[in-house]
């Protein structure tokens, strides 16, 4: 299928992949939490009719605004990228990938789109109402994009509602609905949109602990951090709760991925979490190394978290990569050898259909059809191809699990402060929070690092490796407009800090 | 309902429905006309804040139908998206790299501390207005004279040239037609701004703008007569529908314009919307031009691609191996992904319908100059 696989040419798509992507995820959760936010304080300025409050609206808007704007330019990177980089990819699993962004463009871009407009232009041009109800039409058009993103995404972590079609060499679709609905599609988009709506809080609380700090606009700020905290803090509570089922999602379809999460590599009951550890980078599947150079771990959490029991098996990387009988496991070796009689049976009935030989292409077919469902793994070279890098992927879900728990607390503590009238006399919260919003971006690109990279060497869990998904196109190429993205995405970074913190010392126009 | 329908008539309708998608988004190049127009008509900060406000209010209505475009096809027709965005791989970069400056200049231009200053951010929209559609132009272009690219039993593809796309922009059919629609989102940029801003004590500024439509008008009508006289008189492939065979044949194009009349018809309809549009705004002061140029430009858009994929016609013809070349019948989705997405584009006229409203509500009352200037002009572009 793969006469040769240039992995110099995947490394690069990968990290090129990686880099926007990862930029991307700077500017979209602002624009997902703020638009609500936006809509929130527009609502009670529509409701109490008070200026300040339409001064406050009009501000955040500005710099959602500033952020909208580049997000929009590394999203159609994004888009496009599958078919640049992962044409293989595009054409194999197109059938059931395309869906999701076309629906996107036509329910979610438009919305946003088209709405965008009357919100920034619109305060003069159309009534108070429609202003709102345009306000709210961009949050809620900002969010479905990234439902129908999620479910594309989703649908890569647990491919369902699907089946390989030998004549075309690819995956089509077979259930609409078992793939919008598939419980990693509704995981990943909760997961995803809380996170978003905490850092947006974030940054709300960020920059109106600034102001409070210099003593400047108070008042707005104060309001701003009475519903940016109270937003925030339900976002995080909801945020931790699809955390734990994302684990519980994973124990099911993406165990390898869990057990790297955990740096668990030989499967046990009452399986602990490591609450904090030193990964020992050496340790490779099968060896006796040590994989800790040291640990604190709570015994059977990790049992719990992904099987609701604490007593329960939790299969490590070594029992998914060479098998345990004991607990029913099938290994990676054990799948890679039927998955290359699959990739062996389908080029014969390929051959065999080319050169007219019915017959051959008949039995061919039967023999693939027994070991179709291990096709992928026909493209791993190696049993320990199949482990993602475990260091990466653990410290990421643990910088991203403990900023997401402490982030409760400290949504809690702007909350009473601001309740109490105590917020101004507490002025050591300030930094928290300001320190918070830069933690907050770490911990949503370390959840993204775990879904990614986790994965790997997926590009379609199970069914497509990165090797296989690639552009046949000389790595130069792929190198060359890697480094052309960082230098753009980067000056469009530093461009965009500038003028928002120009904007925020600036400040919202006071009403008189 | 859609799922009883034959799989051929979900293809043709797909590739309507894309055709549409494209052919709207070339309406909306009167954006990035809008951008290429700047530095010529814009004479002192307030026209040039006129011109960049009253575009800059539906730039992401283009770029957002651009998107989709680029979404239909990958959902509708994923072999192309994949042959051509993976072996076309510079023309396709190119073009996007355009539209990335472009997203945030409207925004960043004015603002104080911007890094770049506001002549950089010009110069990105002029770029993204005038390379951008060139390219754009010779991508489509290619669904005529052709590509090079083999396609494997697996259906993955090989790209044959080290240019990887850019060779597109070389043929001179396919130039003509990026230049084509260079000047001609002019047109439709200078008629928008027309319809769009309010002129009044500015007799000097309107003037120019009128002077642009005829000028851009004439820049296009040479690049016009050769695509149009190519495309009467090239060869071009053909498919035996009962063996699949793919042959070279001559005067491909016109004869599918003989097979289509109705296509033959919507596109004189369309030119003759165009010609009639810059004739009455240059020469009877009629300020409503773009509306008959835009339906103009879309009926012109669909006869292009319609006579690039009917009639037994690969839209996405083989230079290197003619047997590969993609058909909208070998190149598209499922027929059970055709239909779902069918129940999804039922949508598409209630899209249609708030675009229409918003824009109606948006624009009933002109853009005027105290709205770029001044005390409220802190939030405009």
């Amino acid at each position: 299928m793969l006469e040769q696989i240039d992995l110099s040419t995947v490394n690069w798509a990968r990290a090129q992949f990686a880099l926007t992507a990862m930029y991307h995820w700077i500017f979209v959760p602002l624009t997902l939490g703020l638009t609500f936010l936006c809509a929130f304080f527009e609502t009670i300025y529509v409701k109490t009719g008070k200026e300040e409050w339409k001064q406050l609206t009009r501000f955040w808007m500005k710099l959602f605004g500033i952020n909208f704007a580049i997000g929009v330019a590394t999203g159609i990177i994004l888009e496009f990228e599958f078919g640049t980089n992962w044409a293989n990819y595009s054409w194999m699993v197109g059938d059931i990938f395309g869906a999701p962004l076309a629906i996107e463009g036509i329910l979610a871009f438009f919305l946003e789109a088209t709405f965008f407009a009357v919100m920034f232009f619109g305060w003069n041009r159309v009534s108070k109402g429609f202003h709102l109800f345009s306000t709210w039409m961009v949050a809620i058009g900002s969010n479905l994009s990234a439902l129908w993103i999620l479910v594309a995404n989703g649908w890569m972590q647990f491919p369902t509602g699907m089946a390989f079609n030998p004549d075309t060499a690819r995956f089509e679709m077979q259930n609409f609905f078992d793939v919008i609905f598939s419980p990693y599609a509704i995981s990943k988009f909760t997961h995803a949109t809380t996170s978003g709506f905490a850092l947006s809080s974030f940054f709300i609380i960020a920059v109106s602990s600034y102001y409070l700090a210099k003593k400047r606009h108070v008042l707005m700020a104060k309001r701003s951090i009475a519903v940016a905290a109270l937003f925030g803090l339900i976002s995080s509570l909801l945020l931790a709760f699809t955390g734990d089922e994302a684990a519980f999602i994973d124990a099911r379809h993406q165990p390898m991925k869990l057990a790297a999460m955990e740096g668990l590599w030989n499967g046990e009951t009452r399986a602990p979490i490591v609450a904090f550890g030193l990964i020992n980078g050496m340790k490779e599947p099968g060896d006796y190394n040590e994989p800790f150079v040291f640990a604190f771990k709570i015994p059977g959490l990790l049992s719990l978290l992904a099987n609701r029991q604490a007593d329960s098996f939790v299969p490590g990387i070594n029992d998914l990569v060479f098998g345990n009988k004991e607990q029913g496991i099938v290994g990676a070796a054990e799948k890679i050898e039927k998955g290359r009689l699959a990739v062996k049976y389908l080029a014969e009935y390929k051959n065999a259909q080319k050169s007219g030989d019915l017959t051959g292409a008949s039995t061919a077919l039967s023999q693939f059809n027994k070991y179709r469902d291990y096709l992928g793994y026909g493209h791993l070279a190696q049993p320990k191809d199949a482990v993602p890098p475990v260091p990466l992927t653990f410290y990421s879900f643990h910088i991203m699990a403990a900023v997401g728990s402490a982030m409760i607390l400290v949504f809690f503590l702007y909350l009473v402060f601001i309740a109490r009238g105590t917020i101004e006399k507490n002025t050591w919260l300030y930094p928290v929070g300001i320190v918070f919003f830069i933690l907050a971006f770490m911990a949503g690109e370390a959840g993204w690092v775990v879904a990614e990279v986790g994965r790997q060497p997926w590009a379609i869990q199970d069914l497509l490796p990165v090797t296989v998904a690639r552009t046949d196109i000389p790595s130069s190429n792929v190198k060359l407009t890697f480094f052309m993205f960082l230098v753009t995405f980067t000056l469009l970074l530093v461009a965009e800090i500038r003028i928002m913190l120009k904007q925020i010392k600036i400040g919202p126009k006071e009403v008189n | 309902m859609f799922g009883n329908l034959p799989i051929t008539t979900l293809q043709e309708l797909w590739w309507i429905l894309a055709s549409v998608v494209g052919s709207l988004f070339l309406f909306l190049t009167f954006v990035q006309g809008g951008q290429t127009l700047l530095w010529q008509l814009g004479k002192n900060e307030t026209e040039k804040s006129l011109i960049i406000n009253s575009i800059g209010r539906k730039w992401e209505l283009t770029f957002t139908t651009l998107v989709l475009f680029g979404g239909a096809l990958f959902a509708a027709f994923p072999k192309f998206y994949a042959t051509s965005f993976g072996g076309a791989y510079w023309v396709w970069i190119a073009i996007l790299f355009t539209f990335v400056i472009q997203a945030v200049s409207f925004e960043y231009r004015k603002k104080p501390d911007n890094l770049f200053g506001s002549k950089v951010y010009e110069a990105f929209l002029f770029v993204n207005g005038a390379v951008g559609i060139l390219l754009i132009g010779a991508a489509v272009g290619t669904f005529f004279t052709g590509a090079n690219f083999i396609l494997n039993e697996y259906n993955l593809v090989k790209w044959t040239t080290p240019l990887r796309g850019l060779e597109a922009a070389g043929n001179f059919f396919n130039l003509s037609l990026g230049l084509f629609l260079v000047f001609n989102s002019r047109v439709l940029g200078a008629l928008y701004l027309l319809n769009n801003i309010d002129f009044a004590g500015m007799d000097d500024f309107k003037g120019r703008m009128r002077d642009a439509v005829l000028s851009n008008f004439l820049a296009a009508l040479p690049f016009l007569l050769v695509v149009l006289v190519s495309l009467l008189t090239m060869k071009g492939l053909d498919v035996d529908p009962a063996s699949g065979h793919v042959q070279m044949v001559s005067f491909k194009y016109l004869k599918n314009l003989v097979a289509l009349p109705h296509v033959l018809a919507i596109l004189l309809v369309g030119l003759g919307l165009v010609i009639y549009a810059v004739y009455s705004a240059r020469f009877q002061e009629n300020d409503r031009g773009i509306w008959p140029a835009g339906l103009g430009t879309v009926l012109v858009g669909l006869a292009v691609f319609f006579t690039a994929g009917f009639n037994h016609t690969p839209f996405y013809p083989s230079l290197a191996d003619p047997q590969s070349s993609l058909t909208i019948y070998n190149a598209s989705s499922s027929h059970y992904t055709l239909t779902a997405m069918t129940y999804v584009a039922l949508l598409i006229p209630v899209v249609l319908a708030y675009i229409a409203y918003v824009w109606h509500q948006m624009d009933k009352k002109k853009l005027e100059a105290s709205e770029v200037e001044g005390a409220e002009a802190s939030e405009s572009y």
